[in-house]
């Protein structure tokens, strides 16, 4: 940030982001390889009661699969939680969004749908207001150096360079950008800071940084170097609550738990931490959050 | 005693957490768009996302402008949430000129940060923001708040009453000052969401309707 000028009154969201498959908290890499965490209500009622800005549940397998059990989790947070709520995955028609919001969620985001139909944003924005549609832009870094657009959780790609992209997105209505670095995603190796600060100065509405901190100094970094208006923060918040706060979840849990039972407080390159740790490292930072 | 609360609902935007926060705390909610139904209500809420001039349209395709300007006449409390709070103003600068439901004498306009050319303050202000008390909060439903809390904050416009008088608190976002609630005799609204903004924002519903029932 430049030298001399106040930005005390621009406030940094942290936003704890929970992906989804069935009923299931579920942390991949690369978006590969999913794990199984817990139950997203646990880890979103903690989050909430302990300093996340939003809660944002992404499906992962939506557009793949039927997304019943998505709407039980939203409708069960929403009604325990008095914070933003934003809703991903499988997002095609203006029905599902009024679906979304009736279930509790506060906002969308939209991905594969935008990409296929860029129309779209613009008849969602229309109709529910700009800031009720947030797009997602899954970027990976190609040989000659552009990031493309991805859809499907990083699955098929678009051809779309990302700069252009996140401008007409913007343009089209919508009300937020998370910019996903595919590359970075789960890896603990740091936010791509180049890609974050190209969309973020791109674009005049808000960008959430997503994919990559491995430690909460990253979480500082991508928003004064990389200029992120917001941030979203997955693998770091969720080993903490596992290694540190999880209580006895496994029980309800479906689906493969090995990885939670096998007692691990260290994760590969990431070093877990609160949203309390992210906020206090952002007050010594003299970046402005909430408490 | 269950308190009726009534939210107007004029197909634009998102009830659901309005209702969800009002059930919270024990009242007694119905969502409608009904005329009558508002005129019943102990407590109604304006609430709202999106477009002024759609919000205005809608309001008039359901008789609610008038509808709400009867309510209002009666005394009963009225509570406007964001875009709510901007539709009780006399006109808003979207698209030209639009009229406002006019409850309260001032104007709406949007943020502009092009001066500053560093594309920082981006527009909407989506953040949690500080509200600053502009006049003694006691006996207003922000008596349980104090100057330096955080609360929710999602809007591209934002509105500037004629009289001082009016403006209950302030916030400040790209260096711009602006009045972020509202309190006007039985009229009482907030820029940001009360709702989603933890319970100390469930809070100022909950001190909305206690002090509107003893009166």
């Amino acid at each position: 940030m430049a030298v001399g000028q106040s930005f005390d009154d621009k406030v940094i969201r942290v936003i704890a982001r929970l992906d989804i498959k069935g009923p299931n908290l579920v942390k991949g890499v690369l978006l590969e390889g999913l794990r199984v965490l817990g139950k997203p209500e646990d880890f979103a009622r903690f989050y909430y009661e302990n300093g996340a800005d939003e809660l944002f549940y992404q499906d992962v397998v939506a557009s793949l699969y039927e997304r019943n059990s998505l709407q039980e989790i939203v409708s069960a947070t929403a009604r325990k939680s008095f914070i933003p709520l934003t809703v991903g995955g499988g997002i095609r028609s203006i029905n599902d969004i009024r679906e979304a919001l009736r279930a509790g969620a506060d906002k969308v985001c939209i991905n594969t749908a935008a990409i296929k139909h860029p129309d779209f944003i613009h008849e969602a924005a229309s109709k529910f207001g700009s800031s009720t549609i947030v797009v997602a832009i899954e970027a990976i870094r190609q040989p000659d150096g552009l990031y493309h657009a991805f859809i499907d959780n990083g699955r098929e790609m678009t051809g779309v360079e990302v700069v252009g992209w996140a401008k007409r997105v913007a343009a089209l209505g919508a009300g937020e950008i998370v910019i996903t670095s595919v590359d970075r995603e789960g890896t603990g190796l740091g936010y791509d800071l180049g890609l974050t600060k190209m969309v973020a100065k791109a674009v005049d509405i808000p960008v959430i940084a997503h994919g990559g901190p491995g430690k909460k100094e990253h979480v500082g970094e991508v928003i004064s170097l990389g200029e992120a208006d917001a941030v979203a923060v997955a693998s770091l918040i969720h080993y903490d609550f596992i290694a540190n706060r999880q209580s006895n979840m496994q029980s309800r849990t479906e689906g493969n738990i090995s990885y939670l039972q096998s007692g691990r407080t260290q994760f590969g390159r990431i070093t877990p931490c609160s949203i309390k740790d992210i906020k206090n490292h952002l007050h010594d930072s003299h970046i402005s959050c909430r408490p | 005693m269950k308190h009726r609360v009534v939210i107007i609902d004029y197909h634009l935007g998102n009830l659901f957490s309005v209702k969800q926060a009002c059930e919270h705390l024990g009242c007694d909610v119905t969502i409608s768009s009904s005329k009558d139904d508002l005129l019943e209500a102990d407590y109604a809420i304006l609430p709202g996302v999106g477009a002024f001039s759609d919000a205005m349209k809608n309001l008039h395709a359901f008789g609610l402008v008038d509808g709400i300007r009867e309510y209002v006449a009666t005394g009963k409390p009225l509570m406007g949430v964001c875009l709510g709070l901007q539709l009780m103003l006399s006109h808003s600068t979207e698209f030209g000129q639009t009229e406002g439901l006019d409850l309260i004498p001032g104007r709406v306009e949007k943020f502009d940060f092009s001066s500053r050319n560093d594309n920082v303050f981006k527009v909407p202000q989506i953040q949690w923001n500080t509200i600053a008390e502009s006049r003694p909060w006691k006996d207003t439903p922000l008596q349980c708040c104090k100057s330096g809390d955080f609360m929710y904050f999602v809007h591209s416009y934002y509105v500037i009453p004629s009289d001082d008088a009016d403006v209950l608190s302030q916030s400040s976002y790209g260096g711009l000052k602006y009045c972020s609630s509202i309190l006007h005799r039985n009229i009482f609204a907030t820029q940001f969401h009360p709702e989603k903004s933890g319970l100390y924002g469930v809070n100022i519903y909950a001190e909305w309707l206690k002090i509107n029932s003893k009166s």
